[in-house]
């Protein structure tokens, strides 16, 4: 049987122009979407259906694209919810986090609570689902993973470690159909109520780079602070030094 | 000859063969796609296009332009005289005697292309080809034979049943390569498709010594971008690869080729030929397309049709990406034929349809639209550069005589150099100046020659309606690029007139900063002391010199400096890219060598220390090439070391 999964998508911003765009991790969403179900997909978007960055969502191969339609002070989580109960579904896909709105990674939790789910956070791939389970690998810092197993239906939401999206196809994503379904809201008070204001970037220290020639330059603006956690040895015997690395991989657990 | 019917019997039933394949082959030209074309204006314009304009192509190479002058005007002669001596058998000794020299003339010629097919230089098709000559000398001697009784230098009724059979062979053989063969796919097909190639031209503002570079707009919001078969092409596209004379010269002047990239315009050409009739390329005898770092494939195994994906068996999408639309092969080619608007026809379903532009290309697209530049830097960030130039931005000034097109250089240090060294020189000669600032977008070139028009006309049409908001007389941009995309693809995205109206009235002229810097010395207004004797040679920039036919600015202004250049043997409108064009450098196609290496070679042939060029496109292509070599410098920056400046 066929999966069914649904993939979230939220409308993006991009860090250096503040324009909207395909976000990152959503479109990691689609993506693992696409590998687990192809064509089956299903992606959902609350908001506005005439939204330019839907289409470059549908040109990475999406034929159609749903819009639970409804304004932008409305809350997203009950229309999901309510969308998402109606649907036999398996799997749904988030990001982490979205990157405008209030960005507050609530929304794999909010509607896993409101559902009943399990959420599986920072996915980084998920290998295969077989017998109403999947095998699920968590992204862990430091490029290390976790294996784990979860009984469907679940959320999981993608990090970033996940397989990066497409290239968005601008005829595919011009022919995409998107399907409106007209919801009714309710009004998310907290977040009328907010006021937003550019961040301020914090003040960085000035490093003072003594370089002279082109590859010093490179290497002090390239260069890794240097934490506390390493340990020079050099004066220990062969036999340390060899335990000390041995210790550090199992520490690591690149062996057991 | 005994059976006197024979020879006209002969000739009539290949004439109408070739008849009929002539309808065929116009019908496979017909499955492209319909465009405006003036044929009655085309057709007369015919002889003229081939006297004047291709043979100012082909007299490139002196001994190939005056063998076919003999062997294709001696053949026409002769065919018409054939006809009247022969099918409709006017007897008079003038005209046979008429046909007997210009038999003659063919024959001599034809000895001559037989003579280069000894030893043929490896850019040239084998295979049939090589059976060309001899078919073009047997139907002059066929037909001199036959032709002597009527002329009177032999009695009526000469010949035995044996002369018979040998003249009759003659003539099956001959006409079935110089008739039948035109029409159905034989070598001889170049005469015939080249002739109506010329008439029905896509570009005819080329003719006349006119220059058309331009990519035309892709139509967006049907059923497929770009070209995905060969019937998506415009019929008189396909009507153009029909013309290929497969001579390779094309492929001789090929960066991509020559680097070891999997391309061969010509070969190229050819699949298109095979798409649009159907088949494999098994036939195809010329040189292949190199392997790159992947495998060669075997000939035979790429298979197309008119209605066949072109990237899905025909030809490797790797091969597109190869080209850095360089434009050399256009400019050779004798026959004319556009072979980068075809490339970029098909990069356009590939990027706008499969979404797989390879290796940076995704992401440089996916910067270019949501920052308006390449490497996705902060929109606001674009003035930086100019923080200490004290340059004046459009949104003040309102009108001036100069609008300064900075282009993505602005973004790069290395460029910067050269925007700060031209803005330099404008002052020191008080041009009255503005840039645009962070209004200024990306000019859509990357975007374009990667196949996504619609980024590119979109970007076109807000850096028009931010252009449309001041007035001002000229553009002037460091960018070869942007002028490039500026003077000659903004006009179809132009609706509003933005750059037909100038501040005073006129058009808007749009310059590269060597024009502009050129004029500026001639009226005086720039003085600079002599330079050093240091060898130097100029790189040509493709898009400024093939592209806008500007060859003599950057050469004055450098012979203003009492520099004698010592020109590449490849230079001028052969000039030899940097291999920067096309997006060339994003999608990276793996090849035996880089390009830059190769053009940095030719520099270093001419024992120069220092190499000027007039692009910061090439500036980084040829300063990427390891040391030792020889010092880089744009144009601009070797002014400002000498410019004499007045002090108050
Ligand atoms: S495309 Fe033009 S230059 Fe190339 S082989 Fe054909 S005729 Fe010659
Ligand atoms: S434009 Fe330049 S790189 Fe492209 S096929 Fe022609 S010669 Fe080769």
């Amino acid at each position: 049987m066929p999966l069914n999964i649904v993939s979230l998508v939220s409308v993006g911003r991009h860090p250096q122009s503040g324009r909207s765009r395909r976000a990152e991790q959503d479109g990691r969403a689609v993506e693992m979407g696409l590998k687990l179900a192809g064509q089956q997909l299903s992606v959902v978007h609350v908001g506005n259906p005439d939204e330019p960055v839907l289409r470059q969502y549908a040109g990475m191969g999406l034929s159609s694209l749903t819009v639970l339609k409804q304004a932008d002070r409305f809350d997203a989580v009950p229309v999901l919810q309510r969308y998402l109960e109606q649907k036999n579904i398996d799997i749904v896909l988030t990001g982490v986090r979205s990157e405008s709105g209030e960005s507050s990674g609530m929304v794999p939790y909010l509607l896993a609570h409101a559902l009943g789910w399990p959420v599986v956070a920072r996915v980084a791939d998920i290998v295969c689902v077989e017998k109403g389970e999947a095998q699920v690998l968590l992204a862990l810092p430091r490029g290390q993973r976790r294996a784990v197993r979860v009984a469907l239906p679940f959320i999981a939401s993608l990090d970033l470690a996940a397989p990066p999206a497409r290239q968005s196809a601008f005829g595919v994503g011009l022919r995409a159909k998107i399907e409106t379904i007209e919801s009714i809201g309710e009004v998310d008070q907290i977040r009328v109520d907010w006021q937003e204001a550019e961040a301020k970037p914090r003040a960085k220290r000035l490093k003072t780079v003594k370089a002279k020639t082109a590859a010093e330059r490179f290497k002090a603006a390239t260069a890794k602070p240097q934490g506390d956690a390493g340990k020079v040895l050099i004066n220990e015997t062969t036999q340390q030094k060899a335990q000390a690395i041995f210790d550090l991989l199992l520490e690591e657990k690149v062996i057991r | 000859m005994a059976i006197d019917w024979l020879p006209s019997v002969l000739i009539v039933t290949l004439l109408i063969l070739a008849v009929i394949g002539g309808v065929r082959r116009a019908n496979l030209w017909r499955a492209g796609q319909p465009e405006k074309v003036d044929i009655v204006a085309g057709l007369l314009a015919l002889p003229k296009r081939y006297l004047q304009d291709l043979h100012h192509v082909v007299a490139r190479d002196k001994y190939m332009s005056q063998s076919h002058v003999a062997t294709a005007g001696g053949f026409v002669l002769s065919m018409i005289l054939v006809l009247l001596v022969h099918v409709f058998g006017v007897s008079n000794r003038l005209l046979a005697g008429a046909l007997l020299v210009a038999l003659g003339l063919m024959f001599v010629g034809a000895l001559f292309i037989a003579k280069r097919r000894l030893q043929p230089p490896s850019r040239l098709s084998k295979g049939p080809w090589m059976r060309l000559p001899k078919s073009l000398l047997t139907f002059a001697v066929t037909f001199f034979v036959l032709t002597l009784p009527m002329a009177g230098v032999l009695p009526e009724g000469t010949g035995n049943w044996l002369l018979t059979m040998i003249l009759s062979a003659g003539i099956i053989i001959s006409l079935s390569e110089l008739l039948f063969g035109m029409t159905w796919g034989g070598p001889m097909k170049h005469a015939f498709a080249g002739a109506l190639h010329l008439a029905f031209h896509r570009r005819p503002e080329r003719f006349g010594g006119g220059r058309s570079t331009g990519l035309k707009p892709a139509a967006l919001g049907g059923e497929v971008h770009g070209v995905a078969k060969p019937s998506d092409f415009k019929w008189n596209q396909l009507l153009g690869f029909d013309a290929c004379v497969q001579c390779g010269k094309c492929e001789a002047m090929c960066p991509a080729f020559a680097a070891g990239q999997p391309l061969n315009p010509k070969k190229l050409i050819q699949d298109m030929v095979v798409g649009l009739a159907g088949g494999t390329d098994a036939n195809y005898a010329g040189s292949p397309y190199p392997a790159g770092k992947g495998e060669a494939r075997a000939l035979g195994s790429a298979k197309g049709g008119a209605d066949n994906v072109i990237t899905a068996g025909l030809v490797d999408a790797d091969t597109l990406w190869s080209c850095t639309t360089c434009r050399a092969c256009v400019e050779e080619c004798p026959m004319m034929i556009e072979h980068v608007d075809a490339i970029v026809d098909m990069r356009r379903f590939v990027t706008m349809e499969k979404g797989q532009t390879p290796n940076k290309g995704a992401q440089v697209l996916e910067n270019i639209i949501a920052t308006d530049n390449p490497n996705g830097y902060a929109p606001g960030s674009r003035t930086h550069w100019a923080a200490d130039q004290n340059l004046p931005l459009m949104k003040d000034k309102q009108q001036v005589d100069v609008l300064f097109w900075v282009s993505d250089g602005a973004f790069d240090m290395r460029s910067q150099r050269i925007l700060r060294a031209f803005v330099t020189l404008m002052k020191a000669a008080k041009v009255d100046v503005a840039i645009l600032g962070d209004e200024e977008r990306d000019c859509g070139d990357v975007a374009r020659r990667l196949g996504d028009d619609a980024s590119f006309q979109s970007l076109a049409k807000r850096n028009l309606a931010t252009l449309s908001q001041y007035k001002f007389n000229k553009i002037v941009t460091t960018d070869p690029h942007a002028y490039h995309c500026l003077r000659n693809e903004y006009s179809d995205l132009d609706v509003n007139g933005v750059l037909s109206q100038g501040a005073s009235g006129q058009a808007v002229e749009v310059l590269h900063h060597t024009t502009f810097l050129n004029h500026l010395v001639e009226q005086g207004l720039l003085n600079f002391e002599r330079f050093s004797d240091t060898r130097m040679t100029y790189h040509d920039p493709c898009y400024l010199g093939r592209y806008n036919g500007e060859y003599e600015a950057p050469r004055e202004l450098l012979r203003s400096l009492g520099i004698n250049i010592t020109e590449m043997a490849r230079s001028g409108y052969r000039s030899r890219c940097c291999g920067g064009g096309g997006g060339a450098p994003i999608t990276d196609i793996p090849g035996e060598r880089r390009i830059a290496d190769m053009r940095m070679a030719d520099v270093t042939e001419t024992g120069a220390e220092l190499v000027a060029v007039g692009c910061q496109q090439c500036t980084a292509m040829l300063e990427g090439v390891v040391e030792p070599r020889p010092v880089v410098k744009d144009i601009a920056e070797i002014l400002v070391g000498q410019l004499i400046e007045e002090v108050h």
